[in-house]
């Protein structure tokens, strides 16, 4: 990441221009030609800093209503197998380990679960437990009851 | 929702090009006209049917630092301390979830150090604890909505 990338990243963090030539449009912003916005893009893409480019739903307009953390107890030997397993699943969008806190807080995975409502998100659920089977000795689903805030990630320009 | 719009959303989620003019590559995909396919985009951002359209990108890949914390606050005590939790700008996203542990969030800072200095504000300014949940290990992220 140099300067210009990150000028790159202030330029497209709200979002690529509506107009028929967007990587024109930041390239006249930026004062660079659009080739090598492209270029830049397109290494970005590469390198994984830009997960991907496209459109993000809003999952409650598509009717999306529970949303619900799963967290297991999974023994820690197995962590990465089963892990993997779980985030392949098509129903389930974040998926990580996490530190225990003992005794107050057992669970090191947490995987997220979207339904359009909660009794979706508990079968889906229930799918899990399925794979983890005898190494997971606990689980419990955390459902939101309420956005307190919600900004999208921003970067300094 | 108009099924052009849903083609739209579940054929958009991932791999919009890198090319000259790449409404009109997709466009020509969709059997849509380049303009259509944009003013779709553009309404369905207006009408919050979409939340953004453009790169998402991987800030931990660019040198930042992320955490997921959580709390156990009386629910008496609740909206004070969402007041101050709230009003930290390392703070991206904070939920209200059904648990012991009810006040979950996300921080987002420069280093990591940076998440340490959020994290004993926050307990000092509440006086409450904060249990820090940075992951370890990542399987899996992007969900597809199929709309």
């Amino acid at each position: 990441m140099d300067d210009i990338d990150r000028r790159l990243v202030v330029a497209t963090q709200s979002g690529l221009p509506l107009t028929p030539q967007p990587y024109h449009t930041i390239a006249a912003q930026l004062g660079i030609t659009a080739e090598e916005v492209m270029a830049r893009m397109q290494r970005m893409l590469d390198s994984g800093a830009i997960r991907r480019i496209g459109v993000v739903p809003n999952h409650y307009a598509l009717g999306y209503h529970a949303n619900g953390m799963t967290v297991w107890d999974v023994e820690d030997e197995r962590m990465t197998e089963l892990g993997t397993k779980i985030g392949a699943l098509e129903f389930v969008s974040h998926c990580y380990r996490r530190p225990r806190h003992l005794p107050d807080w057992p669970y090191n995975l947490f995987a997220m679960v979207h339904g359009h409502d909660r009794s979706e998100v508990s079968a889906k659920a229930a799918q899990i437990a399925a794979l983890l089977g005898d190494a997971c000795k606990q689980h419990e689903i955390l459902y939101s009851s309420r956005i307190l805030k919600k900004t999208g990630l921003r970067f300094g320009g | 929702m108009e099924n052009i719009d849903r083609a739209i959303i579940n054929r958009l989620q991932g791999d919009f090009p890198i090319c000259a003019q790449p409404y009109a590559a997709v466009a020509a995909r969709l059997g849509l006209s380049e303009d259509e396919l944009i003013t779709r985009i553009k309404r369905m951002l207006h009408d919050k049917i979409l939340t953004r359209f453009g790169p998402m990108f991987d800030a931990e890949k660019m040198g930042g630092a992320f955490s997921l914390a959580a709390m156990q606050i009386p629910a008496e005590d609740f909206e004070r301390v969402a007041e101050i939790v709230n009003a930290l700008p390392q703070v991206a996203h904070n939920y209200q979830r059904e648990h012991r542990l009810n006040m979950w969030f996300v921080l987002a800072t420069d280093t990591t150090q940076g998440i340490n200095d959020a994290i004993a504000c926050i307990e000092q300014a509440s006086g409450y604890h904060v249990f820090n949940m940075p992951k370890l290990e990542e399987y899996f992220i992007g969900l597809h909505f199929k709309a």
